[in-house]
């Protein structure tokens, strides 16, 4: 099982939801997807996508101005 | 069945292409199917160096108004026209080129980068995928 990293901080919309779709779609079932950004619709946005993907949100964090997620594919 | 959404750009507009293209890249990261029928004024944005050729569609001032959004869209780190090209086809996004639009505005095959063309149809292409799509919408 591999963990991928995808760093978006500082991009805006639609960039953040774009760059994990496209790391989830390269993911193999059971990869972990990390998602590290500023865009702050996205914080709520990405679970979103998740939920509608039917993947497994594993985790959401906050600190300070960046965000954290993690997705099991 | 996937849901889909259908989008007719029949507009030019550098902003509208923008939303067309933002709208299509959302629900393709979110696990919908899309494509984009580019008609009429939208066409000309599938010419070969013609994507970012659009004008604004309000205050475009001969270019002035144009020239001040792209500058405000960069400072926003706004990604180009480009770039929400590539990520809709690398996710799997469809682009349908309008054949009656080629006809009346005399545009050939080769006038337009038909490496990103999926197809070329007509109305009834579009209606077919659009009675099935969740989303449609005319731009």
């Amino acid at each position: 099982m591999a963990e991928i990293k995808v760093d978006v901080k500082g991009e805006t919309c639609p960039v953040p939801l774009v760059e994990t779709r496209k790391a989830l779609r390269k993911a193999s079932k059971g990869d972990i997807v990390e998602v590290i950004g500023t865009h702050p619709p996205s914080k709520e946005e990405i679970p979103m996508a998740v939920k509608a993907l039917g993947m497994e949100l594993m985790d959401v964090q906050q600190e300070g101005g960046v965000w954290r997620i993690k997705i099991r594919r | 069945m996937t849901d889909k959404t259908t989008i007719i750009l029949h507009s030019g507009d550098m902003d509208k292409l923008s939303s067309a293209l933002i709208i299509a890249n959302g629900a393709l990261s979110m696990g919908m199917e899309a494509s984009i029928y580019f008609t009429f004024w939208g066409l000309e944005r599938l010419k070969k160096g013609g994507l970012e050729k659009g004008p604004l569609s309000r205050m475009n001032m001969l270019g002035i108004g144009r020239w001040m959004v792209k500058r405000r869209m960069k400072k926003a780190n706004m990604v180009s026209l480009e770039r929400l090209l590539q990520d809709f086809k690398e996710l799997g996004g469809k682009i349908i080129a309008c054949e009656m639009t080629m006809e009346i505005m005399g545009v050939k095959p080769e006038d337009l980068r038909q490496d990103l063309i999926d197809d070329y149809g007509a109305v009834g292409t579009y209606i077919q995928e659009a009675r099935e799509s969740k989303i449609t919408l005319f731009i």
